[in-house]
C-alpha cells in the first residue's frame, strides 16, 4: 500500500509491504526494515535498527496525533479536500475573529456592537470549569459581531468579530 | 467505629475516600450528578445516590440535596473532601442537626478560618504574623480605592470565603482596580455563594508554604512539617512537596509551632492546613487555614507515613491522635504533579473531552490518585483535575529522577494535559537546585517548542496504523464492545482512498 502522509507541513510517501515478521518500507524512496505491533487500539510497539518505540495515536479535533517520545505530531493521510476547507475557514486580514477555545457561559458582555475598541480591551467574559477568563480584542477596531450574554458556546464558536 | 461513611464529593478525592473506607471496613456511600453516573468513585463505591443535575450548584453544592441523601442512606459520618460543601459551616451544622457526624472541624472554627478577614483578625489577636492589610471585607468600590492607596501597589484583592485561587486578583496599578474587583466579586460569588472581597499587599516573589496539623477532639495538636506549593498558575498550586528545599529543622519547627498556635487559638480539631507565604528573607506570614484535607496532603503522608483521611476519620470518632509530637518523623522526599485536563497551547484552558487512551504509571516509589479512566468523559462542568501523580524516594534528586521515568509511562489521548509541563519543570536547572517561589511558574516559558526530531517515525508509523487498522479491524469489531473508534475507520478510509490515487497516478505516470 502506498499511503501519503503530511508530518505538520512536510510532506512524505510512504510505501508499506508486509515481508514476513517485518514491513518493507520506503520512506521517501529510501528502505526501511521495521516491525510493527499493534499492542491495542492505538498503541503500536515499534522497533527499527534495534531502537525501539511506543507510538502511541489520538485525535484532537480535527487532527490526528502520532505521539513519538512524549511529543505529538499532527499528522494527516492527505486528501486535498480537507486541506481546502481549512484555508477558507482562515480569517482575512483586519478582520479578527474571537474563537471559544473550549466550550463555557458567556457571563458578562462588556462591550456593544458598532463600538470603537482597543486593542487589549477585555470584551467578553466567559466561564468555563468555574474559571472566568476575559476575552480581550487583538487588535483596535469596531466590534462587528457580539453573543448575547447567558449564551453557552462550544469550542470554535465566534464570540465576536473585530474590524 | 463509624459503619457507613457517605462520600460528598467527587472526582480523585473521593475515590481516595472510598479507598480509606474499604481499608477500615466501613461502607463508603457515594453520590453523582447526571455527568457522573458512571464516574470511577461511583463504580468503586458501596453505594451510590443520585444527587442531581450536572452543574455543581444543583447537586454537590446543594446541601439540603446532600444531607437528606446522607441521613436518608443510613450513614453516621459524612466526609466532604475538599473544594464544594468541605469548608462550608452552614452545611457542617446541617449535618449535625440530622444526627451525622460530620468529619472536620467545628461550625464554630470553620466560621472563624473560614472567613479570612474574621481568621485574620484572630490571628492578629493571637500574635500569629499577617501580610499588611485590611480584614474587612470591603464595602464599596471607593473604600478599596482607598485602602489600595494606603497600602501601597502591588495588592491582592482576595475573597473572603474563598480558596483554590479563585476570587483572587493581583492589580499592579489603579486603573486596573475597578475591573478586577467587579471580577473577583462576581467569581467569589460563584464560586463560594459570598461575593466578599479583601485587599492585602502583595509580597511579590514569595514562597508558599504549609503546615499539616492534626487536632483530636480531646485537645492534642501535633504539626506533620510543610509542604512547599510554590509551583503556581494563576494561584492554582500544580506541583507540591515536601519537605521543602527553603526550610531547615529550625524553620520548621518556629513554623510548626506557630501552626499549632493558630489551630489551638481557634479550638480546631480534625485535619487542618495552616498556609504561609515565605519571603525570600525567611519571614513567614499567615496566609490563611484550610479548613479540610488538602488537595496536596499525599506527599505529607509519603514523608510521615501517617494515613491523613484515616486520621480524620479516627479523630471524627473520638479516638485520641495515637501519635506525639516527638513521634513524628520525617523520611525521604515526596513531589505530587497535579495532572491536569489542559491545553498548554492554550494558555493552560482547560479541555475537556474524551479520554480515548489511558495508560497509567507504576513501578517503585510511584502513587497515583486519579479520579477517571479511559473511556470517561471529562465533563466541562467541573475542575479539570484528573489524577495526583506522587512519587517518593530517599531524597529529591531520586524523587525528581522517578517522576520523570514516571511521567515517560503515562499517557492520556484524546484531551489535552499539562504532562509535558512537569517534564519541563523537572529538567529545569532552577527547579533542581530549589529556586523556586510563587513566580516561578509564569518565568518557566509556557510554550514547549516543536519537536520535529522523529517526523519520519511518525510517518511510518501514521502509515503503519492505518494498514494495521485494516489488517486488524476484523477482530477487534468483535473484541472491543464500543466498536473501533471513529479515527481509525476514518484512517482506514482515507488511506484506502490515497493508495488508490497514488496506484492511479502511478499508473499515469508509467
Amino acid at each position: 500500500m502506498i499511503v501519503k502522509i503530511n508530518v505538520g507541513d512536510n510532506p512524505h510517501r510512504v510505501k508499506l509491504e508486509r515481508d514476513g515478521q517485518e514491513w518493507r518500507c520506503e520512506l521517501d524512496g529510501r528502505l526501511i526494515q521495521v516491525r510493527a505491533q499493534l499492542v491495542r487500539r492505538d498503541v503500536m510497539s515499534l522497533i527499527t535498527n534495534g531502537k525501539t518505540y511506543e507510538v502511541k495515536r489520538d485525535q484532537l479535533g480535527k487532527q490526528a496525533r502520532i505521539w513519538i517520545e512524549h511529543s505529538p505530531y499532527v499528522v494527516e493521510l492527505s486528501d486535498p479536500r480537507s486541506l481546502a476547507s481549512r484555508t477558507r475557514n482562515r480569517s482575512t486580514s483586519g478582520n479578527s475573529r474571537l474563537l471559544a477555545s473550549m466550550p463555557g457561559k458567556i457571563l458578562r458582555v462588556l462591550a456593544t456592537e458598532m463600538e470603537q475598541v482597543e486593542a487589549g480591551q477585555a470584551l467578553i467574559v466567559v466561564e468555563a470549569m468555574k474559571m472566568q477568563n476575559e476575552i480581550k480584542s487583538p487588535s483596535k477596531g469596531i466590534v462587528r459581531q457580539l453573543v448575547s450574554e447567558g449564551t453557552y458556546v462550544n469550542a470554535g464558536d465566534v464570540l465576536a468579530i473585530v474590524e | 467505629m463509624f459503619k457507613k461513611i457517605f462520600i460528598a464529593n467527587r472526582g480523585e478525592i473521593a475515590v481516595r475516600l472510598v479507598r480509606a473506607c474499604r481499608e477500615m471496613g466501613i461502607i463508603p456511600v457515594a453520590v453523582y450528578s447526571e455527568a457522573d453516573r458512571a464516574a470511577l468513585h461511583v463504580r468503586m463505591a458501596g453505594e451510590a445516590y443520585p444527587i442531581g443535575a450536572s452543574p455543581a450548584l444543583e447537586s454537590y453544592l446543594d446541601i439540603e440535596k446532600v444531607v437528606t441523601v446522607a441521613k436518608r442512606c443510613g450513614a453516621e459520618a459524612l466526609h466532604p473532601g475538599y473544594g464544594f460543601l468541605s469548608e462550608n459551616a452552614d452545611f457542617a451544622e446541617a449535618c449535625a442537626n440530622a444526627g451525622i457526624k460530620f468529619i472536620g472541624p467545628s461550625p464554630k472554627s470553620m466560621r472563624i478560618m473560614g472567613s479570612k478577614t474574621r481568621a485574620r483578625q484572630e490571628m492578629e489577636k493571637h500574635g500569629v504574623p499577617c501580610v499588611p492589610g485590611n480584614s474587612q471585607a470591603l464595602e464599596s468600590f471607593e473604600e478599596a480605592v482607598q485602602i489600595a492607596k494606603n497600602i501601597g501597589y502591588p495588592i491582592m484583592l482576595k475573597a473572603a470565603a474563598g480558596g483554590g485561587g479563585k476570587g483572587m486578583r493581583l492589580v499592579r496599578e489603579p486603573q486596573e482596580l475597578r475591573s478586577a474587583l467587579e471580577a473577583a466579586q462576581s467569581e467569589s460569588q460563584r464560586a463560594f455563594g459570598d461575593g466578599s472581597v479583601y485587599i492585602e499587599k502583595a509580597i511579590l516573589n514569595p514562597r508558599h508554604i504549609e503546615i499539616q496539623i492534626l487536632a483530636d477532639e480531646h485537645g492534642n495538636t501535633i504539626h506533620l512539617g510543610e509542604r512547599e506549593c510554590s509551583i503556581q498558575r494563576r494561584h492554582q498550586k500544580v506541583l507540591e512537596e515536601s519537605p521543602s528545599s527553603f526550610v531547615d529543622v529550625a524553620l520548621r519547627n518556629k513554623m510548626g509551632e506557630v501552626a499549632v498556635q493558630a489551630a489551638s487559638a481557634v479550638g480546631y480539631a480534625n485535619a487542618g492546613t495552616v498556609e504561609f507565604l515565605v519571603s525570600q528573607d525567611k519571614n513567614f506570614y499567615f496566609l490563611e487555614m484550610n479548613t479540610r484535607l488538602q488537595v496536596e496532603h499525599p506527599v505529607t503522608e509519603l514523608v510521615t507515613g501517617v494515613d491523613l483521611v484515616q486520621m480524620q476519620i479516627r479523630i471524627a470518632a473520638g479516638e485520641r491522635l495515637p501519635v506525639r509530637q516527638e513521634d513524628v518523623n520525617f523520611r525521604g522526599h515526596a513531589i505530587e504533579c497535579r495532572i491536569y485536563a489542559e491545553d498548554p497551547d492554550n494558555q493552560y484552558f482547560p479541555s475537556p473531552g474524551k479520554i480515548t487512551l489511558l495508560q497509567e504509571p507504576s513501578g517503585p516509589g510511584i502513587r497515583l490518585d486519579s479520579g477517571v479512566y479511559e473511556g470517561w468523559t471529562v465533563s466541562v462542568d467541573y475542575d479539570p483535575l484528573l489524577a495526583k501523580l506522587t512519587a517518593y524516594a530517599e531524597n529529591r534528586e531520586q524523587v525528581v529522577s522517578r517522576l520523570l521515568r514516571a511521567l515517560d509511562e503515562m499517557f492520556v489521548g484524546g484531551i489535552q494535559t499539562n504532562i509535558a509541563l512537569f517534564r519541563r519543570i523537572l529538567n529545569d536547572p532552577g527547579f533542581r537546585e530549589g529556586k523556586i517561589d510563587t513566580g516561578y511558574l509564569n518565568r518557566l516559558t509556557a510554550s514547549v517548542a516543536a519537536d520535529h526530531q522523529h517526523n519520519e517515525i511518525a510517518a511510518l508509523a501514521a502509515g503503519l496504523f492505518a494498514v494495521l487498522d485494516e489488517t486488524s479491524s476484523r477482530d477487534s469489531i468483535m473484541r472491543d464492545p464500543v466498536g473501533p473508534i471513529v479515527s481509525a475507520s476514518r484512517w482506514k478510509r482515507s488511506a484506502k482512498i490515497e493508495s488508490l490515487q497514488w496506484q492511479a497516478n502511478d499508473d499515469r505516470q508509467n
